[in-house]
């Protein structure tokens, strides 16, 4: 194998670290850390801290994921270890 | 036609179309009989995965134990999709290419052992058949209100439709049976909560109503909710805390890494056609799962609500004053509801202060003022138990919709139950018949003797967890989350380790996987019983219930996960470095290009 299997896996790790940090500031983060405080502000009649817990951090994992899947998909291809 | 017999006709449709589907795909082969030949597109496994994973649990067993926690409950929610995240970037595209069937298969070669492979299975087999005994007290829920009879009786029934179910198609029938049971299943979630956010609130839309304002008010339905159920002597619904917050944020890991390494889910990952399409499939079932996911809470919220308009009715529109003379409602005058869900012992009503009146509160409230109010009513305590596996169930029912609704959440809920039960089944009989028969004790096996075995070890797990399951740990989604702790303390990082450190050698990995599957059962047992046997708790030794900083045995899982990491870390330190060619694997596995179709052989 004459990839750059390297470069490819510190890309690979990058990107997963990224997609990690938002992971666990929407949940950990909004849903139960700072869900006091947020909880202040209201979206529609929802406290936001609240919202965050049982809505908002579900939508944003779903984006996660595709925008994982999109990005993994460019990196497979610019160190040419895509799939045909 | 009357409401039973709707019911019995809904039910009859759906299992004639599922066998139906059974029937007609049944499997051949051996590959066959576990991944359908590698050849499922990513919408349909993440339809397949999504019926897969949304158990009794999640359908009849979840909402309601939001209902009872308010905010706490979210832990749920975001434990069991943020998994997700986890599973599609740190495992499935990554054992998809490995090419292997079973999560041993690929510790076993990984960790270059088959006592690791061996290892692996129990951890394996704990964790599913900790799932299953959720899955029917689940069942037995759901086929107790079905059939009009006790849960117990309702758990034997359930045993014998979820063998049969299971034996007769591989996962390929299970594949197309179950994108069946998902349309079925999340039309019988939604529907009802479609209904009764417009009823409440005046929004079609359950996840958009849970934050409007109540019909005919100007304040929104969960403050308005905060302030009834604080009246109560509940906790106030937005900001109630299951025990602490350290708790939630355990309880919450261990729930997501728990998902990541149960094997019916990472099993799904199998199934398809191309790494790339590993890592979309976990997307896919996450939207599917989403919309039940995201409709849970208001489901939650909203049969809370119903359920005290019910008992005090005004309270909640009408803005009267629960502990008024005549605020709740007569027994006798009960809805029909309340009456059919008796027959089956979840629910009780019992007039302890002898007014033929149903008051329902929280009688252990620290607030002084709700039980000074309790007493001058004359209120002696609270005179109604709801089970909380029932609401879901009974959530239409308590709504007044039409029948067919009722009929349609009968169906979903078996739906979610067999489906659940039969992906799980799947996972055992394989770990059982092809990892520890055919891969350790007798490789020789003939194809027919492997799926024999398969059968087998599905019965006695049904047999065992069934039985369990007459006396279950907990509602069922706490004993599913149990199950989600055991497979996060073992399985998920051995697995983990194995993708991520290419010196991680056999001996960290099988230190590792035993140490966090001893820590979490042994904490675990100490609240439950020693293997959930009622009676053998040993609370004393660990120094009382959830003695490890106010942790919830439920939740412990995280904590095992970090035993696990920790010793695997330290082993491999002193021992040596796994083989060059395991290493050379470990890099392969790391790149999608020259992954082929899965084949079972060695």
């Amino acid at each position: 194998m004459n990839h750059d299997s390297h470069g490819y896996w510190q890309a690979t790790l990058g990107l997963l670290t990224k997609v990690l940090i938002i992971w666990f500031l929407v949940s950990f983060g909004a849903g139960i850390l700072f869900a006091d405080a947020l909880n202040g502000i209201h979206l529609g009649g929802y406290p936001l801290g609240f919202w965050f817990a049982q809505q908002g951090s579900i939508y944003i994992f779903i984006v996660l994921i595709f925008y994982y899947a999109k990005k993994m998909g460019d990196i497979d291809r610019k160190f040419d270890v895509h799939e045909d | 036609m009357d409401l039973q017999s709707t019911i019995y006709l809904v039910v009859g449709l759906s299992f004639a179309l599922y066998i139906g589907i059974a029937i007609w795909a049944r499997a051949g082969t051996t590959s066959e009989f576990y991944v359908a030949g590698g050849g499922v597109n990513p919408v349909m496994n993440g339809m397949a995965t999504a019926a897969d994973w949304m158990s009794a649990a999640s359908f009849i067993s979840m909402a309601g134990l939001i209902s009872n926690m308010g905010y706490g409950g979210g832990l749920f929610l975001m434990g069991w999709t943020g998994g997700y995240v986890l599973l599609a970037m740190l495992l499935a595209p990554y054992l998809r290419k490995f090419g292997k069937f079973t999560v041993p298969q690929f510790i076993g070669d990984r960790f270059y052992s088959k006592s690791a492979s061996t290892v692996a299975v129990l951890c394996l087999l704990t964790a599913s058949i900790t799932y299953i005994i959720g899955q029917m007290t689940g069942v037995g829920v759901a086929f107790s209100r079905f059939l009009g009879v006790s849960s117990d009786v309702g758990i034997y029934v359930g045993m014998g439709i979820v063998f049969l179910y299971a034996v007769f198609g591989g996962m390929k029938g299970i594949t197309y049976t179950q994108v069946a049971q998902y349309i079925v299943l999340i039309f019988a979630y939604t529907i009802p909560a479609i209904f009764i956010s417009l009823q409440l609130t005046g929004n079609p839309i359950p996840q958009l109503g849970l934050g409007s304002d109540l019909v005919g008010h100007d304040v929104s339905l969960l403050s308005k909710l905060d302030s009834v159920v604080t009246d109560l002597g509940f906790g106030k619904y937005t900001t109630s805390l299951p025990g602490s917050k350290l708790n939630m944020f355990v309880y919450t890991m261990s729930l997501m890494i728990g998902t990541a390494g149960l094997p019916h889910v990472i099993m799904r990952f199998f199934t398809v056609p191309k790494v790339s399409d590993a890592r979309l499939s976990a997307g896919w079932a996450l939207i599917f799962i989403a919309i039940l996911y995201t409709t849970a809470p208001a489901v939650a919220a909203m049969a809370k609500t119903n359920l005290i308009r019910t008992v005090t009715p005004g309270v909640v529109m009408k803005d009267s004053n629960p502990f008024a003379a005549d605020a709740s409602i007569e027994y006798e005058k009960r809805p029909d509801w309340m009456k059919r869900w008796e027959k089956t012992g979840l629910l009780k009503f019992e007039d302890k202060n002898g007014d033929g009146r149903i008051q329902y509160y929280n009688d252990k409230t620290k607030n002084a003022d709700v039980l000074k109010k309790a007493g001058e009513a004359g209120w002696k305590g609270n005179e109604l138990s709801v089970n909380a596996d029932i609401i879901v169930l009974a959530n239409p029912e308590i709504a007044l919709l039409p029948d067919w609704v009722i009929a349609l959440v009968a169906a979903g809920g078996l739906a979610a139950a067999l489906s659940t039960a039969a992906g799980l089944l799947m996972a055992i009989s394989s770990a059982v018949s092809h990892d520890l028969i055919k891969g350790v004790f007798n490789p020789g096996i003939s194809e027919k003797g492997e799926l024999l075995a398969g059968k087998i070890s599905m019965a006695v797990a049904i047999v065992v967890s069934g039985w369990l399951g007459l006396n279950p740990p907990g509602f069922a989604a706490g004993t599913v989350a149990l199950a989600f702790g055991i497979a996060a303390s073992s399985l998920f990082p051995a697995i983990m380790m194995g993708i991520f450190s290419k010196k991680m050698n056999k001996e960290g990995a099988m230190a590792g996987m035993l140490s966090g599957l001893f820590v979490t059962l042994f904490y675990v047992f100490a609240h439950k019983g020693l293997f959930f046997i009622k009676g053998t708790e040993y609370l004393d030794l660990i120094g009382g219930p959830n003695s490890f900083f106010g942790i919830t045995p439920e939740a412990f899982g995280a904590i095992g996960a970090l035993v696990n990491f920790a010793v695997a870390f330290l082993v491999d330190k002193v021992t040596k470095e796994p083989p060059e060619h395991i290493q050379a694997m470990v890099e392969a596995v790391r790149i999608p290009r020259g992954s082929k179709a899965v084949d079972g052989a060695h």
